[in-house]
This record gives structure tokens, C-alpha cells and sequence, in this order.
């Protein structure tokens, strides 16, 4: 009964939230990867880019739910997203129009387009603080949770209670979806294929009559997807604030780069490496110790390897280690 | 017009911004107060401080550091290093504890290294790493809490930690340096083999690293607590109202004391700021002219061909890059004296980092007098976007009831279209003008 006790504890404060917000990770990192191997370059937009599809959506939910249109025990903003997204792909094609192209003709080095990338993020961050203000903002309404601890008690008859939220719920089928559907496309559809060749090598695309323009253009719609469907799902499962979701492009650039930027199992892994290594390494295992170690040795500190504040040095750590031995990530990336 | 009469004219512009800031209230932009324009230029000096030495590793060397605000950071925990008084048994509480856990540390991390480097390959060294790294956090973490508990426990409300060592002030500037040249050399030695979106990425993740520590080391920094009242290289407003003969020089000018003494300490600083700035000009100036300039350049420009004709590159890009980061960590001192306070939690990469890119790109970057005219010129839009913001959005929206729920929203608002300001900047600069406003010879 005691090991169960720990294994259930260790799924309510660790394993849970670890999925979620790998999920959410793997999501972002998908975005920052396919840009990387397309359009070869390290978009620092990408946390704004998030910000603002989840602001966007955040907007329509707050539209539907004055108009009294709610989606049942799920959150509204579900119904909201694909308005988001489609809002999101608009901005992100007119900022490609307005700025990236002129630097694809010139064929500028990768290191220009991070700078432009550097002031793309600065304005949509700016135009998010401009629309909804830099406070935090709640959208989630629905059902709280799929399992409540009290229930679990009671039909497990355990101590220990476990608790999964809704958002988390949603997170996990919604990235198992998106996923699917991302593998399916790169993999079996023209359009993927060709953004794969493009990819792989672009002279040898251009040449079999691959569209350069349009592989940008699918790239650019896909990432807006991802980004917005990432953001609303960490949104949902924590809260928005502008300046968190800027601060998110760095475990999301850890996740890419320590799965191997440009690789897509790369990024999905990565993610899950850097959230269980952040959760884990900040949480304090009292409570698993002690169901599992006899009374006499039962600790007596928190048991925390590192206090939570030091989450972003976690997966940093996490990153230089890798790219010590690996230094283009474990499922080999390419470098521009 | 020649080269020089324009970048004369560039700098006079800035100049005249600055002097019509103290002047006028004109439009309701600049405020007509000599100490607001004072403030701009002091943290407007500090500012082309910091670009140079980021020009110094992007315009010299190519190198894309993104990790700028970890080496001010480590410049400002110089000051609380150096310039406080040490706390009354704190090192015999627990300090010579945490200086062992450190060595301790330091130990664990040489010998996996040795281990890595000089084991065979297998799982006999995986076994014997993990084990040496294990061993060594606990008996690290064994010495260091109780030390830390012990110095965290001596009168928190105010101090709570080590505290310095009680130096003049001004001696904590070069220690900012020197304190950001190591760190930026471990850096180095570690990430400057990454090719370069990988570097920014790993040098943006240290300087979050380094905020960390600084936010959660209660006994190095007081973490969030702040550190306040730090010493300063210039005399107290209040000392100057209490001594008769500067109240009389002041009268003599037009001034009441308490106006002429904010005026002449902030001029205080705009000079020692000056003298550093233009010493570290001089010095970039020469090295930018020197067969040492154009080696970095050469090599910048192809990397490839500069190893062929046997330059050292590797060697070259640490040298710079402890050199960029100990300007950055001199600038950084030099702004915490100027706050007298140490406040890790306000540390944010927007602000220490891409605003400081934002200058030496607008500036030219390559060249050292863009880097501080775009230092001083950026600094000021940064300040002065927000009021002209809010009279732009006040101009467009006259036409709008005063109760209108959108003119409210966006007057309350227009404060932060500062960031879209700064990223319009730098994108129009970048299509436009790449080279920047005074380019590269």
C-alpha cells in the first residue's frame, strides 16, 4: 500500500503536470524546429508569436462567453482557437510579406534573420501588451477537473489523493492530435513531402520544381498553428501573461535544441526531457520519501534538489550539457 | 559633407535632445527639468558603455552574444561584493562553510571532467561519473545549507548576507569587470565552439542562470530582498544643503540648494561616467586600428581563411568575449552605483539585452562611435517613447467622447507601444540603413 501511496503521489505532483507541460513544450518546440529547418534560422519571435494567437483567442472567448455560448464541461476557449489561429496565420503571413521575404531574395546570413526576428518579437510583444495590458488574464471556465482528489480517495480507498485537471486532459489528447496530424502531413501528403525535400536540400528541390514560396507560406500557416495551439493550452493550464509567455521561448528553444533542432521526434522529446527535469529537479520529494523509505529514515528537509525559482536554470543546464557532448542534440539536428 | 561633419552633426542631435529635455516642456514630451535631463544622460553614458562592449564582440568579432544582462548583473553584484560593509559575524557564522561547499563543488565538477577525459569510454565510467557527481552534490549540499541557514539568520530584515568588503566604491567598477571577464571566460571555454544560433541560445540561458542565482542567493545578494543604500562615489544631496558655502555658490547661480544639489551630484556622476566612456573609446578606437583590429575583423569576416593563415580562432573569440563582457560588467557596476541598489528581480532580458542590440545595430555596429551614439541616442527614445505615445494617442483620439471605453483603453495603454517603437526601429534600420547610422569604415 505504501509504494502505491508514493507511485500515486509521484503522478499527482510529478508525473501530471511533467506531461502537461512537456506537452505544451513539445508543441512550442515543433513551431521554433520547422522553422529552423525550412526557413533555417532561430525564430526569437516564437514566445510572441504564442502570446499573441492565445490573446486572439483569448478575445473571441471572452466574446462568446458575453454572448452566453459555452462548449459544456470544456473550456469555451476550445471553440475560440480556431478563430485564433486563423487571426494568427494572417499576422504571421503579413509579417513574413513584410519582412522575412525581403531578406529570403537577399539571401541574407541566418545570423540577420534572428536580429529581424529580434524586432518582429519586440513589436508583437509590444502590440499584446498594447491590446490586453501585461496583467495576467483568466479564460478558463468549464468543468476544473476530470478526477478530483476526494474521489480518488474514495474509490481507491489510498492516503494519497490524485487530482487531474481538465486543461491537463485536454493538453495531452489535443497534443497527441496535433502530432499525429503533423507526422501525417510532413510524411504522406504532397505539400509535406515537398517542405521536406525543401528542407533536406534546397537546391535539389528547387530543381525537381518544388515552389520555395509556397513551402514558406505552409510553413509559416503550420507554425502559426502550433504556436497558438500551444499557447492556448499553457494558457488554459496555468494563466496568460505577456511577459511569461516571452520568458517560455527559452525552455522552448531548450527543448528544441536538446532534441536536435530541425528534427521533429527531436523537438517532441525534447520537450518531455526538459519538463520532467525542470518538475523534478524543483520538487520536493518529502512526501514520496517518506511512503517509501521505513519511519526511521524518513527525512526530515523538504527533499527539493533545488528551489522552484531556478526552473529556467534547470533546463538551461540541461541544454549546455547536452550541447557539450552532442552539440547538435540528441536526435542529431542540422546546423544552418 | 563629409563622414565626420555628419557624425558630428549625429552626436550635436543628441546633444540638442538632451539640452531641450532640461529646457522645454515643449508638446508635453521633453519635461523641462535639468534633473530628468540629467538622469538621461547618465543612464544614456552607461548605456553606450555597454554597446561598446557589445560591439566590441558582435561589430569586431561576429560573436552574437544574447546573454548581455547575466555580465550587468554580475557587475552590480560586484558593488554589493566590494562596497558594503561586512556583516558583523556572518563569516564566522557560516561563510568559511559556504566557501568550502563551493571548493567542494568546484572539486565534484574536476574531477567528472577528469574522469570523462581520462576513463575508457563505457559503462564503467557512467557508473563512476554519476557516482562522483551524486557523492558530490550531497556532501556539497551537506557543508552548504547549514553555513547558508546560519548567515541567512543574522538580522534578515536587513541584511542576511555576507556583505563585501567595506572598499571605496569606485574600486567595485573594475571588480565588475574583472568578476563578468571570469564568468565570461567558464562561458567561453564551454560555448564559444557552438556556431552561432547555438551560442546565442546557450549565452541567452546563462545570463538566466546567473539572475537566478542572484535572485535565490539569499547570502550573496539578498535575492529579492534587494540590497540598498549602497555607498556612492559622490557626496549625499542632504550633506550639500546642510554646508553653507555650496548653498551660496548655488545662489549665485539662480538655484534653491535643494535643486542645485540633485543637479551637482547627478553632474557628478555624468562626469565620472564620461571619463570611463571615453577611456574605453580611446582604447577600442586603438585596438579597432591595431594589426590586432584587423586580425578580429579578417577573421570575422571569414572564418575559414583566417584559420588557413594560421590565426588561432578559437583563442581569438575567448579573448574578445571576456574582454566585450568585462565592459559589460564595468557598465553594470557602474549602474548599480548609480541606483544604489542591487534589485535582481528587475534584471529582464528585454530591457538588458535586446534594447542594448537594438543600439548597436541602430548605431553601426562595426564601429565604436556608432555604438555610443546609438547607446545614447536609443536610451533616450526608450524614455521619452512612453510621453510621446501618449500625446500621439491623445492627438488621434480627439475626435472620440472623452467617455469612450477605447480612447480609455488605449491612453492607458499607450505606455506600452515603447517595445513596438523599439522593434519598429530596429527593423527599419535593419532593411534600410544595415550598416547603421554611422557604419563601419
Amino acid at each position: 500500500m505504501e509504494l502505491l501511496n508514493a507511485l500515486v503521489a509521484f503522478t499527482n505532483f510529478v508525473g501530471v503536470p511533467a506531461i502537461a507541460y512537456g506537452s505544451q513544450l513539445a508543441i512550442g518546440a515543433l513551431g521554433v524546429t520547422l522553422v529552423y529547418s525550412v526557413l533555417r534560422f532561430s525564430n526569437f519571435a516564437h514566445g510572441d508569436t504564442m502570446a499573441f494567437g492565445t490573446m486572439v483567442t483569448i478575445l473571441f472567448t471572452w466574446w462568446f462567453q458575453s454572448m452566453g455560448i459555452s462548449f459544456g464541461p470544456l473550456p469555451t476557449a476550445l471553440l475560440a482557437l480556431p478563430l485564433g489561429i486563423a487571426v494568427t496565420m494572417l499576422l504571421v503571413l503579413i509579417t513574413d510579406r513584410t519582412v522575412y521575404s525581403f531578406y529570403r531574395e537577399q539571401k541574407a546570413k541566418p545570423v540577420v534573420f534572428v536580429m529581424v526576428s529580434l524586432g518582429v518579437m519586440f513589436m508583437m510583444n509590444g502590440l499584446v501588451r498594447f491590446i490586453i495590458g501585461p496583467g495576467d488574464q483568466r479564460f478558463s471556465d468549464g468543468e476544473r477537473f476530470i478526477i478530483k482528489a476526494r474521489a480518488f480517495k474514495k474509490m481507491t480507498g489510498l492516503d494519497e489523493g490524485l487530482a487531474i485537471k481538465t486543461s491537463q486532459g485536454i493538453t495531452v489528447v489535443t497534443a497527441i492530435v496535433v502530432v499525429a496530424l503533423l507526422f501525417w502531413f510532413l510524411n504522406k501528403t504532397r505539400t509535406g513531402k515537398s517542405m521536406r525535400a525543401y528542407s533536406d536540400n534546397e537546391d535539389l528541390a528547387l530543381l525537381s520544381g518544388i515552389n520555395p514560396e509556397r513551402v514558406v507560406m505552409y510553413t509559416w500557416l503550420i507554425v502559426a498553428t502550433l504556436a497558438t495551439i500551444a499557447g492556448v493550452l499553457y494558457g488554459l493550464d496555468k494563466s496568460f501573461k505577456p511577459f511569461t509567455y516571452f520568458q517560455l521561448l527559452l525552455p522552448i528553444f531548450a527543448s528544441a535544441i536538446v532534441g536536435g533542432l530541425g528534427s521533429p521526434i527531436g523537438a517532441i522529446a525534447g520537450g518531455f526531457i526538459i519538463a520532467f527535469s525542470e518538475v523534478m529537479i524543483t520538487y520536493a520529494w518529502k512526501k514520496v520519501a517518506t511512503y517509501v523509505l521505513p519511519e526511521s529514515m524518513a527525512p526530515d528537509g523538504l527533499v527539493q534538489l533545488l528551489s522552484t525559482d531556478y526552473k529556467f536554470a534547470v533546463s538551461f543546464a540541461i541544454l549546455i550539457i547536452v550541447l557539450l557532448f552532442k552539440p547538435t542534440g540528441i536526435f542529431k539536428g542540422k546546423s544552418v | 559633407m563629409s563622414d565626420t561633419v555628419k557624425h558630428s552633426l549625429l552626436f550635436a542631435f543628441v546633444g540638442l535632445l538632451i539640452l531641450l529635455e532640461g529646457s522645454t516642456t515643449f508638446g508635453g514630451i521633453f519635461s523641462g527639468s535639468w534633473n530628468s535631463a540629467l538622469v538621461i544622460l547618465n543612464m544614456g553614458l552607461i548605456s553606450a558603455i555597454m554597446a561598446l562592449g557589445v560591439n566590441l564582440q558582435w561589430g569586431f568579432a561576429g560573436l552574437f552574444n544574447v546573454g548581455i544582462m547575466g555580465f550587468t548583473a554580475l557587475g552590480g553584484l560586484a558593488v554589493v561584493l566590494v562596497s558594503t560593509n561586512p556583516t558583523p559575524g556572518a563569516f564566522a557564522a557560516g561563510g568559511m562553510g559556504i566557501l568550502m561547499a563551493l571548493v567542494m563543488g568546484a572539486l565534484t565538477v574536476v574531477g567528472a571532467v577528469a574522469i570523462y577525459k581520462f576513463m575508457k569510454p563505457g559503462l564503467a565510467r557512467t557508473l563512476v561519473l554519476l557516482a562522483v557527481l551524486i557523492v558530490g552534490f550531497f556532501v556539497y549540499r551537506a557543508i552548504f545549507d547549514p553555513s547558508v541557514e546560519a548567515v541567512e539568520a543574522i538580522n534578515p530584515a536587513l541584511e542576511g548576507n555576507l556583505g563585501g568588503l567595506g572598499l571605496p566604491v569606485l574600486l567595485a567598477w573594475p571588480a565588475g569587470g574583472l568578476l563578468a571577464a571570469g564568468a565570461a571566460w567558464l562561458i567561453g571555454k564551454t560555448a564559444l565552439g557552438l556556431r552561432s544560433d547555438y551560442l546565442a541560445i546557450a549565452t541567452l540561458g546563462i545570463a538566466e542562470i546567473i539572475i537566478s542565482i542572484l535572485k535565490n542567493e539569499d547570502w550573496l545578494s539578498r535575492g529579492v530582498k534587494n540590497v540598498v543604500g549602497l555607498p556612492r562615489p559622490v557626496p549625499y544631496e542632504v550633506d550639500l544643503q546642510n554646508d553653507p558655502s555650496f548653498v551660496e555658490r548655488a545662489a549665485s547661480f539662480g538655484l534653491d540648494p535643494v535643486e542645485g544639489s540633485t543637479i551637482f551630484v547627478k553632474l557628478g556622476y555624468s562626469i565620472l561616467f564620461t571619463v570611463v566612456l571615453l577611456a574605453l573609446l580611446w582604447m577600442a578606437q586603438m585596438a579597432l586600428r591595431s594589426p590586432w583590429g584587423r586580425m578580429m575583423r579578417a577573421i570575422r569576416d571569414n572564418e575559414v581563411a583566417a584559420e588557413a593563415m594560421g590565426k588561432d580562432v578559437t583563442r581569438r573569440h575567448l579573448q574578445i568575449f571576456v574582454l566585450g563582457s568585462a565592459i559589460c560588467g564595468l557598465a553594470g557596476a557602474m549602474m548599480t552605483t548609480l541606483d544604489s541598489q542591487l534589485t535582481p528581480g528587475t534584471y529582464n532580458p528585454l530591457r538588458f539585452t535586446f534594447l542594448i542590440w537594438v543600439m548597436v545595430i541602430v548605431g553601426g555596429s562595426g564601429n565604436n562611435f556608432g555604438a555610443v551614439l546609438g547607446g545614447m541616442l536609443i536610451w533616450f527614445f526608450w524614455i521619452k517613447v512612453e510621453p510621446m505615445g501618449i500625446e500621439l494617442i491623445k492627438l488621434l483620439t480627439t475626435f472620440m467622447a472623452d467617455d469612450n471605453w477605447l480612447k480609455g483603453h488605449l491612453i492607458e495603454n499607450a505606455s506600452h507601444m515603447r517595445l513596438f517603437t523599439m522593434g519598429l526601429i530596429l527593423l527599419l534600420v535593419l532593411r534600410f540603413s544595415p550598416r547603421g547610422l554611422i557604419p563601419e569604415k
